[in-house]
């Protein structure tokens, strides 16, 4: 479980990425965080994974604060940041530091085999597409079974075939284990295939404007009319031409 | 003004253009490269027997490939061979070593590079023989000076590419390690090191261009064995093909030890994506 408490974050003097941000997102939800750039949403995920420090408030995982990077916390960049000196398989491993050998080979196979890149274990990242090495990245992020992944744009750099390719496929991989799942987009139909709830951010400073649940059954259908009216309230609760 | 024997780096283009001997290429079927070099030497050959060319000047090039095997039946040539090699070889891995050493240190921590860089890049602006006299009188005319001359010439390509290096690594990555919380040692190890090496053994390349070039300068002003002094002891007694064969053997050494060099990094920097890596072996 995750939950943030009066996080705030400001940048220089001036710029207030944050300001007093709480959110709990209980274990096994999917959380889209929208709103438009500079609202602070890649930062509030950044705290929340430990890779920045908070200036006020706090982040807990599963009851524990977060002081820094956490091995039940994964993260999947907006680039897929492979290091291009190791195979795919040495790729995924290297989420296993300090596991024994033989179970760090045996999980990440596991690992490869369910983003369905067996075959590419031992290339290098270079001779992969973008969404193969996103997929490898999220590999890489799920190996060590974090109870909480956190998703920074991830598919936004992908074509939008690929795009909906990775969108049902992390749902599925999500099925499996049902870890917590945050994730920053700005494309509206992305949060509303995905998410359990959106949370609508607003910027100068970065703030919540308003949650806002998805109320649709899965698999969803992204031509059905109900999904079209949530667009459409969700496009409404954006404040969108305000 | 910079040091114009620093702005000579590329390896090749500090070595006089070797008479014989191109350079094998994998995969190549037909290597073109040695079309030119192979016409020029039988140019010269014919000119040199038919008199054109005096041979007191520029003996065939048979004849230069004669003295090499000669020197080599005697026995005189492998002590000069090796010991030009071992002053390369030292003055290689003592500036090497304190150039890696300083390079990270300076790439890594900015307090350093503020502290050391400045001082480092002004002495980089001396012409490194200028340093040739001081050296000899504080170290005497032997083995000593040449090595720390060379270590100098070794020093500044090596100090630059891997500070160059470490400051060019992609912070994204950096933040890689740092989520799967790697830190110290670790992260040097596993993200700082690979992401090094490529501008890293330019660097060496570089340097052990310049150990060539500055070996060169060192036994030429005080040796009394080692290619350098073949080349004087050639113009001393008036025997150009000495100097040509001494030449030449600088050339195929310079060639053999760079090409090793280029090897251990085709090797290590496998993963790279780069043009020429495109053309080669694939996994």
């Amino acid at each position: 479980m995750l939950r943030i408490e009066h996080l705030g974050k400001q940048f220089g003097p001036r710029l207030v990425a944050l300001h007093d941000v709480s959110l709990q997102v209980a274990p096994g939800e999917i959380v889209a965080l929208v709103g438009a750039s500079g609202c602070g949403k890649s930062t509030l995920l950044r705290l929340a994974a430990g890779l920045e420090v908070p200036g006020t408030g706090r982040v807990l995982i599963d009851g524990a604060p977060v002081a820094g990077p956490h091995p039940s916390v994964g993260f999947v960049f907006q680039e897929p940041r492979l290091l291009p000196w190791l195979t795919v398989r040495q790729n995924v491993e290297f989420a296993l530091a300090g596991v024994p050998k033989a179970e760090q080979a045996a999980r990440s196979a596991a690992a490869l085999a369910r983003v369905g890149l067996t075959d590419f274990a031992d290339a290098w990242p270079r001779r992969l597409s973008g969404g193969m090495a996103q997929r490898v990245a999220i590999a890489r992020a799920l190996v060590a079974r974090p109870s909480v992944l956190l998703l920074d744009e991830p598919f936004s750099a992908l074509d939008p075939f690929t795009k909906m390719d990775l969108q049902a496929h992390l749902l599925d991989i999500w099925a499996d284990d049902r870890p917590t799942l945050v994730l920053v987009t700005h494309d509206l139909e992305e949060a509303l295939v995905l998410a359990d709830r959106v949370v609508v951010l607003r910027s100068r400073p970065g703030r919540v404007h308003g949650t806002f649940a998805v109320d649709l059954p899965r698999p969803r259908n992204r031509t059905a009319p109900d999904f079209q009216a949530q667009k459409q309230r969700l496009l409404e609760a954006l404040d969108v031409g305000n | 003004m910079p040091n114009a024997t620093l702005v000579l780096t590329p390896p090749a283009a500090l070595r006089p253009a070797p008479p014989a001997a191109p350079r094998p290429r994998r995969r190549r079927p037909w290597p073109l490269g040695a079309a030119l070099p192979l016409a020029l030497l039988a140019l010269w050959e014919t000119l040199a027997r038919t008199g054109a060319l005096p041979p007191n000047l520029l003996p065939a090039p048979s004849r230069v490939l004669g003295t090499i095997a000669a020197l080599a039946r005697t026995g005189e040539l492998w002590p000069h061979l090796g010991l030009t090699l071992a002053r390369v070889g030292a003055g290689f891995v003592l500036g090497g070593a304190v150039a890696t050493a300083l390079g990270a240190l300076t790439g890594y921590a900015p307090l350093a590079r503020r502290l050391l860089d400045p001082l480092l890049q002004g002495v980089r602006n001396i012409p490194s023989l200028a340093w040739v006299p001081l050296f000899i009188l504080w170290m005497g005319i032997y083995e000593t000076s040449k090595v720390v001359l060379i270590a100098v010439g070794v020093f500044f390509p090596v100090y630059l590419g891997l500070m160059s290096g470490v400051q060019g690594v992609d912070r994204k990555l950096v933040e890689v390690g740092r989520m799967y919380r790697l830190s110290g040692l670790a992260l040097v190890r596993r993200v700082f090191l690979p992401a090094t090496l490529p501008a890293y053994f330019v660097g060496l390349r570089n340097g052990l261009g310049l150990g060539w070039m500055f070996v060169v300068a060192a036994e030429i002003m005080g040796a009394n064995k080692g290619l350098g002094f073949l080349l004087v002891d050639g113009q001393m007694t008036g025997r150009p093909q000495t100097i040509l064969a001494s030449i030449l053997l600088f050339a195929v050494l310079g060639q053999a030890t760079d090409a090793a060099l280029a090897w251990l990094s085709r090797r290590l920097l496998r993963w790279q994506d780069t043009y020429s890596m495109s053309e080669g072996p694939g996994e």
